[in-house]
């Protein structure tokens, strides 16, 4: 019976089927340079962390100008997300040429799960730049408040009173909540008397203060200023000001404690995407435009600490001074705090123990 | 669903059903219509000018774009394999049929974000068939080929699903009568099955790419969400969001609620033809059964 209906033309149907896959895929197509007049076309993909679209979108556009100039005609593609999780995505695969993560940790796992550029790269910076970990600007956390700052909360003291409830992020997830974590460690570190112990012990009264462990920044932020949980926010000082823009009627104010950490996030060229894909030259320029008068002006003006002297200065009104002690002073350096703080079993496993709610990660 | 409702309701006028009538019109109230009323306010929160400039920008162009290639690729895809592998499971007996039935389903059962780390797993520069792939300079993940295969899987079980209740409902009868005076098996797949079954595997259809061009989580993992490359409008929406644009977010996300809207309508209209024609084919096939097989009947069948 059914033998009569003879079963190839069912195979003939699903290789046809297969065929529009192949439609679909192609090569990377990569930058040629041609000689002559006509401008050599580049093209860069650079992957970065949340929220930096502002900022690199202002960059770019300065950055192809230039360019134009030399006569190559660049297009810089973006890509953003979770710090950690971009960093995931270029080890398995995602050619970025040029990377700006929230922290060095995490172009420090490019290396040695990737080996996709040398373990030297925090150095490779200009010469007048030698010292700046690769990151051409630096930020800090600050506290983020509700209209007229109703709980008094000053400095990281503060929020150890009994009644302050804070939102941050988790920090196994979030760059900026390690950041946020190794700055309240710094700070009790350095008061009088401070010590492992303290530390520890307030490192648990600030994770016993948070309703609501988000995975990210911007989910922080949204269970700050939207849901309204909270008496105070941890977070990126460019990340607070975008949001006391976005929240401009709810009078949030941005409160910058008398001391915090120096949160350097960094920006390399990826050398063998870049290598590979023959942008290598362009992608260079782009890292060390960085460093120049235009790129810092534009940092500045998206709220992040512009390292150049000049700049800085003119911006000095809107960047409030405070103290700003490193990660290599409190916790040695990120291998060592990722194992100390952040690691399986780490101190933040252990003070986050019975906690009564954990938000769900995303 | 609605006829047993109807049915219910003519039972008992009062009391449980009209209580049952009312929760659910309630919830469907809060959890479908409030939402979808949110999304338009929102999206035109900063008024039309925002909301015009948030799906004429460059990354939301490119975002529908991609978006509609991934649906273009994947409806005419499943469409094929959906036929070919419907037929297999009603029409053909052979060993390993009910394992087929159950690795179509799987994508159901499947997480959309494992399945997306299982094409990083499998593809990835990591992954088991990444270092080959870079030699030969083919991308696969984090580009438009990854995003493709990625909503191939998820949707794999749409069109067969559909497909396969109602060619077991039209039998085999007229099919083998077909086959009987020398029809060939594209020929009775073109003048037989496919007439019966159109509405079936449209509906599938519209189901399929619904899905495809709504799907979040697998194409998330695969995409590496570059700006004008790999982002499909449901990961713009999500992008906007992040980074402050609210409104912006919800104006896009008003295009997608309204591709979701003419799903729903085709959807109710899609549902009745089919629930139709099965119960032509059912009342057909009693008629064969009490009936000896005429010669005209593949033909009428046809014809119809």
């Amino acid at each position: 019976m059914s033998s009569r209906v003879s079963p190839w033309w069912a195979l003939s149907l699903l290789l046809l089927s297969v065929s529009p896959l192949w439609m679909g895929c192609s090569g990377g197509g990569d930058a040629s340079s041609s000689s002559g007049s006509r401008p050599r076309e580049v093209e860069l993909l650079h992957v970065s962390y949340d929220p930096t679209r502002e900022l690199f979108e202002a960059v770019n556009e300065r950055f192809v100008a230039r360019q134009r100039e030399q006569n190559v005609n660049v297009t810089v593609r973006m890509s953003h997300g979770g710090s950690g999780r971009q960093a995931r995505a270029i080890i398995d695969g995602l050619e970025a040429d040029v990377t700006s993560l929230a922290l060095a940790w995490d172009i420090d796992a490019l290396v040695r799960e990737g080996q996709l550029l040398p373990d030297d790269w925090a150095s490779r910076a200009p010469e007048h730049a030698s010292e700046w970990h690769s990151s051409p600007w630096y930020s800090t956390i600050v506290f983020v408040v509700r209209r007229g700052n109703p709980k008094g909360v000053r400095d990281w003291g503060d929020l150890l009173r009994g009644d302050v409830s804070i939102v941050t992020p988790n920090p196994r997830t979030s760059g900026g909540a390690r950041w946020t974590y190794l700055a309240m460690w710094g700070w009790a570190h350095r008061q009088e008397g401070g010590s492992d112990a303290t530390a520890e012990n307030a490192l648990r009264e600030l994770y016993r203060r948070v309703p609501v462990l988000d995975s990210g920044a911007r989910g922080s932020s949204t269970t700050f200023a939207r849901n309204g949980i909270g008496d105070v926010l941890l977070t990126w000082e460019n990340e607070a000001h975008l949001l006391l823009a976005e929240h401009a009627s709810d009078g949030l104010e941005i409160v910058t404690p008398a001391s915090s950490i120096l949160a350097e996030p960094p920006i390399t060229v990826v050398d063998r995407n870049a290598d590979r894909h023959h942008v290598r030259e362009t992608a260079d320029a782009y890292v060390q435009f960085m460093y120049e008068d235009e790129a810092q002006e534009i940092a500045a003006q998206h709220h992040f600490r512009p390292r150049d002297e000049a700049v800085a200065a003119r911006h000095r009104g809107e960047l409030p001074q405070l103290e700003l002690f490193t990660i290599e002073e409190v916790a040695t350096s990120w291998a060592a705090a990722q194992e100390r703080h952040f690691g399986d079993g780490g101190l933040f496993d252990r003070i986050s123990e019975r906690r009564p709610s954990e938000a769900a990660p995303r | 669903m609605a006829e047993s409702r109807d049915q219910h309701a003519r039972e008992r006028p009062h009391g449980l059903g009209l209580a049952v009538a009312i929760t659910s019109i309630a919830l469907l109230c809060l959890l479908v219509l409030a939402p979808l009323a949110i999304v338009l306010v929102e999206g035109f929160a900063d008024g039309v000018g925002t909301f015009v400039e948030a799906v004429t920008d460059e990354a939301t162009v490119s975002a529908l774009v991609l978006t509609l290639t991934v649906v273009a690729i994947v409806v005419p895809f499943h469409t094929v394999f959906g036929i070919a592998a419907a037929w297999l499971l009603t029409r053909q007996d052979f060993r390993g049929k009910a394992l087929l039935g159950t690795l179509i389903d799987l994508p159901f059962t499947v997480s959309p974000v494992v399945s997306g780390l299982l094409f990083v797993l499998l593809f990835g520069a990591r992954g088991w068939l990444g270092p080959w792939l870079r030699d030969h300079e083919i991308r696969i993940v984090y580009a438009v080929p990854g995003v493709v295969l990625a909503t191939l899987f998820v949707t794999l079980p749409f069109v067969v699903r559909e497909l396969v209740p109602t060619m077991e409902a039209i039998g085999r009868d007229e099919e083998e009568a077909a086959a009987s005076l020398g029809a060939g098996g594209w020929q009775i797949l073109w003048r037989i099955t496919l007439p019966r079954v159109r509405w079936a595997l449209f509906y599938g259809c519209v189901l399929c790419g619904a899905r495809a061009a709504g799907e979040f989580g697998a194409v998330s993992v695969v995409s590496g969400h570059v700006r004008g490359e790999t982002n499909t409008l449901p990961l713009h929406v999500e992008i906007l969001w992040g980074e402050y644009h609210t409104a912006a977010a919800f104006s896009v996300a008003t295009m997608l609620a309204a591709s979701g809207l003419v799903t729903l309508v085709l959807r109710s209209f899609l549902e009745r033809r089919v629930r139709a024609s099965k119960r032509a084919a059912s009342a057909a096939a009693d008629a064969s059964a009490a009936v000896a097989l005429g010669e005209d009947t593949p033909m009428k069948g046809a014809l119809s």
